[in-house]
């Protein structure tokens, strides 16, 4: 797999390298395993000024007091909703978009192109003042429609210049064997060319659903009154206090937020390296 | 790219076109099917985007305080009068300083790691290559957020293992303003190298193994191998990712927001999005804070133009 690797030499350096790496791969490691550590750490080891890079003592305190006290299970399902519909409705609105731009040669097209690029630009949070009056004349402050409606918007455009890659990766021979076996158009969009450009689709999505899953600011700013509504970033800066943060409960409460993401990561992993050089390279 | 050659659409005869709706009557049957794929798009990023940013320059242009958001006032047309009040602004000149400086060290520290584990990669064996790769997928999955509050812990005066392991004392790195940015530098560079490596990796291992082979008989250098073959033929590659990591680094919020409490002691660590946001949501002058959201979309708008134009040079066809 590997270019630089010339099969037969050995590398006096390869040790060093791999030591390197190795090195590398537990530094990055550090900060996840600490969260982790501290969240099944005892309140007292916690505040202990000397602190240990392990635990005898392992408990679910921290995560129980962060399901307790607060609605968090809730919140946990509030920020699944939006992050699976976001996810859902972007993948399926870019996929089409892709294709119109790929497949097709029509007037504007290199404009869009060139909008979609820009759009991707635009800072997201600048736009919450705009935004802010516009749920509230849409009637959605309060509601996860509001978290829903920007993030799929502001997904598409990333999603969309990504997917270009996919698409364009499916040979157009295909296409035109589909037509001569009488196939329609639409069903060539669904039976054909969605399912080869599946793993682009996962690919793409890792990116929608992490930056749904990660919003805080509209949260913030949208869910005014209604904590029912509530996700979960906002649950974890309860935790933050002036003077005494509850860093057991912000280690287990990071730990619960950070876990689906992760899982959701290595289940794609593969395509997403694969998914990544092919947008980029072609 | 090969594959570019324009498809004979428009000569498709009509059975095939779909059940686009308006076909019937054109010459150019199907010249309406890319507009129906386009539409679901093209309608949520017209509402949800594009008339927002429209919103954000006009409030951009009013004065628009809470008074006129509750009706209490008529809302007043101030032309370019708050940016006019904007940049008079000594603390708005040094936030736009800070920011870009700050983005610019964020930029060239996560490629410098990006790239140089990218090419460690290629030097190691199946296992540690996992490890790290790995690793590094755990580092950039972790929420802004989480990742925010963990480093801060990890920092932490009292309880954190850094300070514990370089002797530092109860040393507290959010209270100087350098210590503070440094702080967040290394968060940002923990999440956002992971992207870099993992694609630079994979733009190395589609360059040709004879060609390293070759320059590595020639006596090449491990450095002057990247200085000479790789970088030349990864420049598409790292064009993307220098380009992203800007747009990202600039936009810089939640990290900031979380790790010094909403921009620092006194706004020391204030970046143009935490300002702006501050401007607008805790002191209510929402047309100064959509002013600001203005200005850095002209910057990162320039930013863009550079990078299409880098795409035009290398003959990259949209």
């Amino acid at each position: 797999m590997s270019a630089l690797r010339t099969p037969g030499v050995r590398r006096p350096g390869r040790l060093a390298a791999e030591a390197a790496a190795l090195l590398a791969a537990a530094a990055t490691a550090f900060p996840l395993y600490w969260m982790v550590l501290s969240a099944l750490k005892p309140a007292g080891e916690i505040q202990s000024t000397n602190p240990r890079p392990w635990t005898l003592s392992p408990s679910l305190d921290s995560f129980r007091r962060v399901f307790e006290q607060q609605d968090f299970g809730r919140y946990f399902l509030n920020s699944l909703i939006v992050a699976v519909t976001v996810v859902l409705a972007s993948a399926l609105i870019a996929f089409l978009a892709a294709t119109a731009v790929t497949r097709f040669r029509f007037r504007f097209r290199t404009t869009l192109l060139i909008m979609f690029l820009v759009a991707q630009m635009v800072p997201v949070e600048a736009l919450t003042i705009p935004m802010f009056f516009l749920m509230r004349d849409f009637g959605q402050l309060n509601t996860l429609g509001s978290l829903i409606l920007p993030h799929i918007a502001f997904s598409l455009p990333f999603a969309i210049w990504m997917l270009r890659g996919f698409v364009r990766a499916v040979p157009e021979a295909l296409e035109e064997q589909a037509q001569i076996d009488g196939a329609s158009r639409t069903r060539f969009l669904w039976q054909i060319l969605f399912p080869l450009v599946f793993p682009g689709l996962v690919a793409t999505s890792v990116f929608s659903f992490i930056s749904t899953w990660n919003d805080f600011l509209f949260a913030k700013s949208f869910l005014i009154s209604d904590t029912s509504q509530s996700t979960l970033p906002m649950a974890l800066l309860v935790f933050f206090k002036p003077d005494e943060n509850d860093w057991g409960g912000i280690m287990a409460g990071s730990t619960v937020m950070t876990v689906p993401v992760l899982v959701f990561f290595v289940l794609v992993q593969r395509r997403l390296v694969s998914g990544l050089g092919g947008a980029v390279k072609d | 790219m090969t594959t570019q050659l324009t498809p004979p659409v428009e000569k498709r005869p009509a059975a095939a076109a779909g059940p686009a709706p308006g076909t019937r009557g054109p010459r150019r049957p199907g010249a309406w099917t890319p507009w129906l794929y386009l539409l679901p798009a093209l309608v949520v990023l017209g509402a949800l985007l594009v008339y927002p940013v429209y919103q954000l320059g006009l409030i951009s242009f009013l004065e628009y305080t809470q008074a006129q958001v509750s009706g209490g006032e008529p809302t007043s047309f101030q032309g370019f009068g708050n940016y006019a009040t904007l940049f008079s602004d000594p603390q708005f000149r040094q936030v736009l300083l800070a920011t870009v400086v700050f983005a610019a060290a964020c930029v060239v520290t996560t490629l410098a790691v990006g790239c140089a584990l990218a090419v460690l990669l290629t030097r190691v064996r199946a296992l540690p290559r996992l490890v790290l790769m790995l690793a590094a997928l755990g580092a950039w999955a972790t929420p802004a957020v989480t990742g925010s509050t963990v480093w801060v812990f990890l920092f932490d005066p009292d309880f954190g293992p850094v300070n514990r392991l370089l002797g530092l004392g109860d040393f507290s790195w959010t209270y100087g303003r350098y210590s503070a940015f440094a702080l967040v530098l290394l968060e940002v560079v923990w999440c956002s190298f992971p992207f870099v490596m993992v694609t630079v990796y994979a733009g190395i291992r589609a360059v040709p193994t004879e060609v390293l082979e070759a320059a590595a008989l020639d006596g090449a250098s491990q450095w002057r191998i990247w200085r000479s073959v790789l970088a030349p033929m990864l420049r598409p590659i790292l064009v993307v990712v220098t380009i992203q990591s800007i747009i990202w680094d600039f936009k810089l919020f939640t990290q900031i927001y979380v790790m010094t409490n909403g921009g620092g002691i006194a706004g020391q660590n204030l970046v143009l999005n935490v300002y702006a946001y501050q401007k607008a949501f805790a002191s209510s002058q929402y047309s100064l804070g959509s002013a600001i959201g203005v200005v850095m979309l002209l910057i990162l708008l320039a930013v863009t133009l550079v990078y299409l134009r880098l795409l035009r040079r290398q003959g990259e066809e949209l």
